[in-house]
């Protein structure tokens, strides 16, 4: 009897193949669906709400005045679900057992992590700009007549609503980066609560901004949700780049320790 | 083909897989035996390269596990435990896995029928019976149409009509001239599939032979096999005396 020689396409399974695969696990699950929804609908109705009860700055505050910062207020919750949501594609895949199926078809780990990344990272970033979006123009609208009304063309808020739906991008990939590092859901959330909230918040309490202000939720918070700059914090491009270096050496050693340790 | 070749794996102090070496031919279905904890689970993850092991190699059809241009297309493995994601529909998750190696869509519902999860592919799989998730497991085995299969105790949570049915996939897939690798703890299961054994314990190689060979001679593969493991199972419970058989 001979061995049955499989007819084999040419080349190889590639990135985008992994990535195909990535996108159908990810929205053919319930709770992708719900922590996006709850993420827009959290996002939308807590800038609202802080927009509607903005009041117009006292002269002495006229110059730092910035209701771009308040409409997006709702970031501060956004970010811990799209950064759990992170987290459960690749914790939830140790945790079934699904990890196993996954790289019996794509063995390449660092691959894997690559398109888990980049769907999760796309996803993330789509929505993180229409609800940046949507909330702005949908704040806009409950503003007190005595406030000034912000425009999308006045400085800087462009650059405020992009980098900040670019920041939600950006926590889903700590978030997947923390999974693969720690491969428990319960370690991981916990951890990345303590970035985004516990560490900066005592940090500020100690110390002022001195440290705090290189800590995601503050960079997101002084530094990308402003169009105008806030004093002792870092600029909206400084704080960009900082956060990219993050998400570079965050996921950067999720891929080094997959790749070592046994599955 | 599989070839394993002085293939060791510690885990902390324990020494799971010790120097085991053996061929898995094509067109037969070979068994691998051995008692609870003597390294057939191990084995089966080391190669499919979900754990590296610490000295030797293992190849399939001449290359290792993540060195195969599309894996899904060349091993096709049922793991011990659940594969999938429970919040998931079996119908997705085959799919998904059908993505990733280039497998034509249609071979989703070919291999559900052939499984006999059709009706419920669109369910979500974390409901599915123990048995239900072994069929989902064979399912994604057999999903790239590949030559070499691996089996990590198929019969778990099946019923009598299940055995029977992966018996005679099995039996038939290895006639159509693949590479069939079957672990299990289950005696007299292997009597009834296996043409070849590996019977290992302690994770060193302790016989590796046909059955015909193993039983010549009258004895049963029982008794060959506790005569081979005599001394190497890993958990062993005492016989209380008053339920031992008097001669």
């Amino acid at each position: 009897m001979s061995a049955v020689q499989p007819r084999l396409p040419v080349g190889h399974y590639r990135l985008t193949h992994a990535a195909r695969m990535e996108w159908i696990k990810l929205s053919s699950l319930r709770s992708t669906l719900w922590a996006l929804l709850a993420t827009v609908a959290g996002m939308i109705a807590i800038g609202v709400v802080t927009m509607a009860n903005t009041k117009a700055p006292s002269a002495d505050h006229a110059d730092t005045f910035d209701p771009v910062n308040n409409v997006l207020a709702g970031t501060a919750l956004g970010q811990v679900i799209v950064g759990v949501l992170g987290v459960l594609v690749i914790t939830g895949e140790y945790s079934s057992g699904a990890i196993r199926s996954t790289l019996a078809a794509v063995p390449n780990r660092p691959v894997l992590l690559a398109a888990k990344a980049a769907v999760l990272g796309l996803l993330t970033l789509a929505v993180g700009e229409t609800v940046t979006f949507v909330t702005f123009l949908a704040g806009r609208l409950v503003l007190t007549d005595a406030v000034p009304r912000p425009g999308l063309g006045d400085p800087g808020v462009l650059r405020a609503l992009v980098l900040s739906g670019v920041y939600l991008a950006m926590v889903g990939l700590l978030g997947l980066a923390l999974g693969a590092v720690v491969r428990h859901t319960a370690l991981a959330v916990g951890l990345l609560v303590g970035v985004l909230y516990v560490v900066p918040a005592v940090l500020a309490g100690l110390t002022g901004m001195t440290v705090a202000k290189f800590f995601p939720t503050m960079i997101a918070a002084n530094s990308l949700a402003v169009s105008k700059p806030v004093a002792g914090c870092l600029s909206p491009w400084t704080g960009f780049a900082v956060l990219c270096l993050y998400v570079a050496v965050a996921l950067g050693a999720g891929g080094r320790l997959l790749v070592r340790r046994d599955a | 083909m599989i070839e394993a070749r002085g293939l060791s794996k510690r885990y902390g102090p324990t020494l799971a897989v010790d120097g085991l070496g053996f061929d898995v031919r094509p067109g037969a279905v070979t068994g691998f035996l051995g008692p609870n904890g003597s390294g057939k689970s191990t084995t089966m993850r080391l190669i499919m390269g979900l754990d590296r092991p610490d000295e030797g190699t293992v190849r399939i059809d001449g290359r290792a596990y993540h060195q195969l241009p599309w894996p899904l297309r060349e091993v096709g493995a049922l793991l011990e435990a659940r594969t999938h994601h429970p919040g998931r529909s079996a119908e997705k998750h085959l799919a998904a896995l059908a993505a990733a190696n280039g497998i034509p869509r249609s071979r989703v519902g070919a291999v559900l029928d052939t499984v006999g999860l059709t009706e419920v592919a669109r369910k979500r799989a974390g409901g599915f019976s123990l048995g239900m998730a072994q069929r989902l497991g064979i399912a994604a085995a057999l999903l790239g149409d590949p030559g070499v299969l691996l089996f990590d105790e198929p019969v778990n949570g099946l019923d009598p009509q299940g055995v029977r049915w992966i018996r005679d996939l099995m039996k038939s897939l290895a006639a159509e001239g693949r590479t069939v690798l079957l672990s299990s703890h289950l005696i007299s299961e292997m009597a009834l599939t296996a043409d070849h054994l590996i019977v290992i314990g302690q994770g060193r190689l302790l016989a590796d032979t046909s059955v015909a060979e193993l039983t010549a001679g009258g004895r049963s593969l029982e008794e060959a096999f506790f005569a081979i493991t005599g001394s190497s199972a890993e958990y062993r419970g005492v016989a209380p005396a008053e339920h031992r058989r008097q001669p």
